[in-house]
């Protein structure tokens, strides 16, 4: 009888989510849940100033605070060589700060107590003396001539400059400017934002003295990079080393990169000889770890009269924070900014970055996005909206012009990257279709003569998901392949491990689900285990997008391997040669009596009970994937907004979301992932930022002044698919998580913009807060983000 | 082995704590505690009811709603000594002992939940309203939560886990 | 987050709690609803000595209106009592008003009328309406009671005029001389965050005719603002578009917006001017439908 593969919960089910179980329950177990015996408690001292000399600390009155264990200063690090540590990008970041502290919230010093409370008195008895410092809050004034220098701890190191970098065609780019009927031109800033999972970090280190183990507990989306940075920087066997990512409240991008707190609570454990936990508050977390964007970015396309790009020169100048702690594995500086315009078939590009230190707090950059790519396609999508009205055509109509055509895979982009597949004019008919688009521009034109300002916004964008392949991604060395190890008990049970780790995403579901695919098993008999790097395989963990393009695929690939042997063994029971015996799901047949066959729970009972001679018994196989290519979903996002040009308040009427992320494991996650990100999306165009002061304090520093979204304003969404799967991935899947963060900023953006373009406007920077969109109105004129300057700046 | 280790304090903490009983999902439970702590923090440390989470330190995110005397609230906001004689519910007491409470089902059948962070406090909210209104509209859902981030979901399925929630309810009552 | 220590007292009368506050010589803080307090202990804003909880203060939850049509509310009475009061929607349109604008819902199960007014956060919702209804807060001491008006009673930011054994028992709204009409219209960016700006509007009125008229507003000042010449313009007249739109620009010219993170000075002073147009031109079509 053929299993009914929905049933059993594979490819395609909408399966309800097993790890829901135990969080509907409130048996979660993220890190501020563990508790072990005789565990001490950290809260890290950090700098009220962004940029000071620090004279001198005093932390004597905190030793004296009854169940004080341990304060430690980077003076004290320093004498264990932990005083700086690596970054993921080649750069050094300070642990504990022992000269200067270099952005307003960077930590100075830590208390190890009894209880947090205690921890915390003594963290304000500690007294230190700062000598205050020129403070740089952009990178344009990090340029200037007469800028201080930020990282004066470093050799080599001249100016506040990072990096430079370029890629693409110059000439060619050039030349297509100088035949270009039309040149169009965008300037715009990306805003700083915090990926702020609700959830802040926290560790609990717990070293045994007895084994030598240390074990920690730690708010990580890579354990096995955290292990293998723990190994260079701590300077323990790594095989002592074991990392365990309990259950995760969200990351988005947070919790890549190695914090401060992780290594001092290592150390406090160390030399206390005690289980020590650090749990951030959420001030430390919006302050101090890794932020996404703060971006400036200028561009100009090169157009023909018929609405062809001929061509596209991007410069973007980023801000880095005062440590280059970029969390992204790719060879290029910008990470993959110049992803920009991948979907449109332009003949050249050419791009150039300058990355800058400054007084504020470093990056992990990463925020629901493959590394800058959020940037890249906001740029091109607020480019393409640009390029469109200049030219006096239909914003819907130029994209179609442009777009790569469905038979024209692989391509190859301007810039370089290799996109796999896709059908763009497909997935912009239908969400055309979804919201009405030709009533609403007659809607719109009826409202605007009533006074009414109705717009319309499309973003349209293909962006590589699922770092990486291994020739272009490593972080510190370290290829970027992923990993699965499938162990098929003798009932035909399984466990079912990966490198990866979920943080909400629901890999605990839908792994299982592809085993189910690929083997037939029930999903409900697939227990799926993750973040423990003493049994997980060696994998470089969730983000980018990458855990089904890269994990996914191991599974699939793991699951074949146990197929494989399955086979033989089925081969065996049946009493026929392997090329005999054909597959259905969850079973072996023989090809010319279909009747006779034997079950995969039949295959994996005789593993262990009856193989043939000189077979080794089990049935359990590893398998590590590289994958040959990024993936490359599409998606189609359409918002339409009313904007009341009294206040400048918009409103959302409706936003139309048409995914194309190949096959789909577990529609309703992959909905849920789609919904998470428009909300993302929707939260960047219209409140969430963090801003700084000229003295370089943090703007935004607690839920109070950095807005997330409610229930309230959070818009509805309506959610269409395409379907195109991808030609090199095992189950024909691309990445979906960051889809929707990375272009629905865009949509909100360009249907403001449609409402406001008649009066001259051409563009806001976001968050498009009430106040701007007015003074756009009001003055027809385009209104920056550029944080407030002093004019007297260093 | 160090220096540091050896300066270590190691005087025993003497403060004044105080008794408090709350009646926690219908058991009355004894606590002596310092008058600072926090009911969030009595709950799960003092409890061991890790269930109610802690995500913010300014009210905003009501990671760790709970239900004070059937009316929900941020118990993060309040002092723990502030519930000696009254009555706490938590998300460990949704559901019996033999099945879960209806908004439980109504968040996994409808994906109301991704990190699961936000979620016990999302349902003790959810538990509120219901109470109060059994047949919510949209809005009136989306309003009564507002006081609850999410940072996964987009709100959509919570909206529709707690309709799901809504119908079974009134369902059963007949 | 943690507070540093105090001393917890929770008194059981308001003589009770006067005695602790004055034995605390400036040192003892009232804990009422908390929801601005606590984050205050938690971020260390705030450090008092002793905290003199009221919440086990009997008799201090109502709100009623007395036979004269004053409106009381008590010490302990809740944001979500006035939000779900009928009496209230029925005979108090501006507090009606702003009751769902305060916070948020779960915030609102909570925090106190009285102590958001004491709080005397220049972004607080209540002090706003409380000016604009000539309302006054009654302070218990050692010496008894006195009655001062909000006006008055807020100093500066977090500051107001209680003595260090004073506590503010109720708010009152006295009886309306005509019939109540009000609004209240914040701007905010999402629930729960602090207005941008908003316009406390209150008018007694009789049949088209403005008797008595309170305007203020809140986030655009150091304190509550309170629009007298806007809300003088209007006595003794009807609304119409010439009176609303001048009460409106005397409203704005009253602001002292500052610019920060959630709009420009010029944005915010823009702002009161519509909302208060906008208050006051919904208040005169409402009536034109009464008619």
């Amino acid at each position: 009888m053929t299993i009914d593969e929905i049933k059993i919960g594979g490819m395609g089910a909408s399966r309800r989510r097993v790890e829901d179980n135990r969080f509907i329950r409130g048996r979660g177990n993220y890190v501020d849940d563990v508790v072990l015996p005789g565990m001490l408690h950290m809260e890290i001292l950090r700098s009220p100033l962004a940029h000071a000399r620090i004279r001198s600390i005093d932390a004597s009155k905190a030793w004296e605070i009854p169940g004080v264990r341990l304060v430690l200063t980077g003076d004290m690090m320093a004498t264990r060589n932990l005083a700086w540590m690596p970054t993921l990008s080649y750069d050094t970041q300070a642990v504990l700060a022992t000269d200067k502290v270099r952005f307003q919230g960077q930590e100075v010093a830590a208390v190890i107590a009894d209880d947090p409370y205690i921890a915390k008195d003594a963290c304000e008895a500690i007294v230190v003396d700062y000598e205050p410092l020129p403070v740089i809050v952009n990178p344009m004034q990090a340029m200037a001539d007469s800028a201080p220098l930020i990282r004066d701890d470093k050799e080599n190191q001249p100016d506040n400059k990072v990096f430079d970098w370029e890629v693409g065609d110059r000439e060619a780019t050039e030349r297509a400017f100088a035949e270009a009927d039309v040149v169009s031109k965008l300037e715009l800033h990306y805003p700083r934002s915090h990926p702020s999972p609700l959830e802040p970090c926290g560790s609990i280190a717990d070293f045994d003295r007895s084994t030598g183990k240390l074990t920690v507990y730690m708010t990580t989306q890579a354990p096995h990079i955290i292990r293998a940075a723990v190994a260079l920087v701590a300077e323990l066997p790594e095989h002592m080393i074991r990392i365990i990512s309990p259950d995760l409240g969200g990351g988005f991008g947070n919790k890549v990169p190695v914090y401060p707190g992780y290594v001092i609570s290592i150390l406090a454990s160390i030399l206390t000889e005690r289980p020590v936990k650090w749990i951030e508050d959420k001030t430390g977390n919006l302050i101090s770890t890794g932020f996404g964007r703060d971006v400036y970015l200028q561009g100009e396309m090169a157009l023909r009269k018929d609405g062809r790009i001929l061509g596209v020169r991007m410069h973007t100048i980023s801000d880095h924070g005062a440590f280059f702690s970029d969390a992204q594995p790719s060879k290029f500086k910008i990470g993959l900014m110049h992803s920009a315009f991948a979907c449109y078939d332009i003949p050249s590009a050419h791009l150039t970055a300058t990355g800058m230190y400054t007084n504020k707090a470093p990056g992990g950059v990463a925020y629901r996005c493959s590394f800058r790519v959020t940037e890249a396609m906001f740029f091109q999508e607020r480019m393409v909206q640009a390029a469109a009205d200049d030219l006096g055509m239909d914003q819907a109509e130029f994209r179609r012009v442009n777009f790569v055509r469905d038979d024209d895979f692989p391509h190859r982009t301007a810039f370089g990257f290799l996109t796999d597949s896709g059908q763009y004019g497909k997935c912009l008919d239908v969400g055309l279709e979804a919201i009405g688009y030709e009533q609403f521009l007659k809607d719109q034109e009826e409202a605007r003569k009533k006074g009414r300002l109705l717009g319309i916004g499309i973003s349209t964008m293909t962006e590589p998901l699922g770092a990486g392949n291994s020739r272009e991604y490593d972080i510190l060395g370290i290829k970027m392949f992923d990993s699965a190890e499938l162990r098929v008990h003798m009932t035909g049970k399984a466990i079912l491990r990966t490198g990866a780790k979920t943080q909400g995403q629901g890999h605990e579901t839908t792994w299982a689900q592809i085993v189910a695919h690929e083997l037939g098993i029930p999903a409900d008999d697939i227990v799926v285990e993750e973040g423990d790097t003493d049994t997980a395989p060696f994998g470089m963990g969730t983000y980018a997008s990458r855990s089904t393009p890269v994990a996914g695929a191991a599974v699939a690939m793991v699951s074949r391997k146990i197929r494989a042997k399955a086979r033989k063994i089925a081969a065996h029971l049946l009493e026929v040669s392997e090329e005999d015996v054909e597959w259905e799901l969850g079973r072996f047949y023989v090809r010319s009596q279909p009747d006779r066959g034997v079950t995969i729970q039949d295959c994996s009972m005789a593993a262990y009970s009856n193989v043939p001679d000189g077979m080794e018994p089990g049935l359990e196989n590893t398998a590590y994937y590289d994958p040959p290519n990024l993936t490359w979903p599409f998606a189609c996002y359409i918002a339409t907004v009313e904007v009341d040009p009294v206040t400048g308040v918009w409103d959302v009427l409706r936003m139309v979301a048409v995914d194309d992320c190949g096959v789909r494991i577990n529609p309703m996650i992959v909905e849920g992932q789609i919904m998470g990100g428009l909300t993302e999306a929707y939260a960047m165009a219209s409140m969430q930022f963090i801003t700084f002061d000229a003295d370089g304090n943090c703007v935004g520093s607690n839920y109070m002044d950095y807005l997330l979204p409610t229930a309230w304003e959070t818009p509805g969404f309506e959610l269409h698919e395409v379907v195109t799967p991808c030609p090199h991935h095992p189950i024909g899947a691309k990445g979906i998580g960051e889809c929707a963060t990375v272009g629905g900023p865009a949509a909100f953006v360009n249907a403001v913009m449609d409402a406001v373009k008649h009066l001259g406007v051409r563009n806001v920077d976001m968050p498009m807060l009430p106040d701007r969109v007015h003074q756009a109105v009001t003055t027809g004129s385009d209104v920056s983000g550029m944080p407030p300057v002093r004019t007297d700046a260093p | 082995m160090t220096s540091l280790y050896e300066e270590v304090s190691v005087t025993p903490v003497d403060v004044p704590v105080r008794r408090v009983t709350i009646t926690v999902n219908g058991q009355r439970r004894a606590a002596d505690i310092e008058p600072r702590l926090l009911l969030a923090h009595l709950l799960r440390q003092g409890f061991g009811l890790t269930g109610t989470h802690t995500g913010c330190d300014t009210t905003n995110c009501g990671a760790c709603t709970v239900l004070f005397d059937g009316r929900p609230v941020k118990s993060c906001t309040m002092l723990a000594v502030q519930a000696d004689g009254h009555s706490v519910e938590t998300v460990e007491g949704l559901a019996s002992a033999s099945e879960l409470h209806p908004i439980q089902e109504g968040f996994k059948e409808e994906h109301g939940l991704q990190c699961g962070y936000c979620t016990p406090g999302m349902m003790m909210a959810a538990k509120a309203l219901l109470e109060e209104n059994p047949d919510p509209s949209e809005d009136e859902i989306r309003w009564a939560l507002s006081g609850n981030l999410c940072r996964c979901t987009g709100y959509q399925n919570i909206v529709k886990a707690v309709m799901w929630a809504a119908d079974k309810m009134r369902a059963s009552a007949g | 987050m943690y507070p540093s220590r105090f001393n917890y007292e929770s008194p059981s009368t308001i003589d009770e709690a006067i005695a602790l506050l004055d034995a605390g010589r400036g040192e003892a803080k009232i804990l009422a609803g908390g929801q601005s307090l606590v984050p205050m202990l938690k971020l260390r804003f705030a450090a008092p000595e002793t905290l003199v909880d009221i919440n086990n203060i009997p008799g201090l939850g109502y709100h009623h209106f007395d036979e004269g049509g004053a409106l009381h509310i008590g010490a302990l009475c809740r944001h979500e009592d006035i939000e779900k009061s009928t009496v209230i929607a029925e005979g108090q349109p501006t507090i009606a008003a702003a009751a769902p604008l305060v916070a948020d819902p779960i915030v609102r199960t909570r925090g106190t009328f009285v102590g958001s007014v004491c709080h005397g956060d220049p972004q607080g919702d209540w002090a706003a309406c409380m000016i604009a209804l000539d309302g006054f807060i009654v302070a218990q001491g050692p010496n008894g009671r006195r009655e001062i008006p909000v006006e008055s009673f807020v100093t500066g930011p977090f500051q107001n005029v209680l003595a260090h054994n004073e506590i503010a028992i109720e708010a009152v709204v006295p009886a309306p001389r005509g019939e109540a009409r009000g609004a209240y219209l914040k701007l905010e960016r999402r629930v729960g965050d602090f207005a941008t700006a908003a316009v406390a509007v209150a008018l007694d009125m009789s049949g088209d005719m403005v008797l008595r008229a309170g305007i203020a507003l809140t986030g655009v000042g150091g304190t509550t603002v309170n629009a007298a010449e806007a809300a003088d313009s209007l006595t003794g007249s009807t609304l119409d578009a010439d009176s609303v739109s001048r009460a409106a620009e005397l409203a704005a010219a009253a602001a002292q917006p500052r610019s920060d993170h959630r709009g420009s000075a010029s944005y915010k002073r823009h702002i009161v001017n519509t909302f208060t147009a906008r208050a006051l031109s919904g208040i005169a079509s409402s009536n034109e439908r009464a008619a």
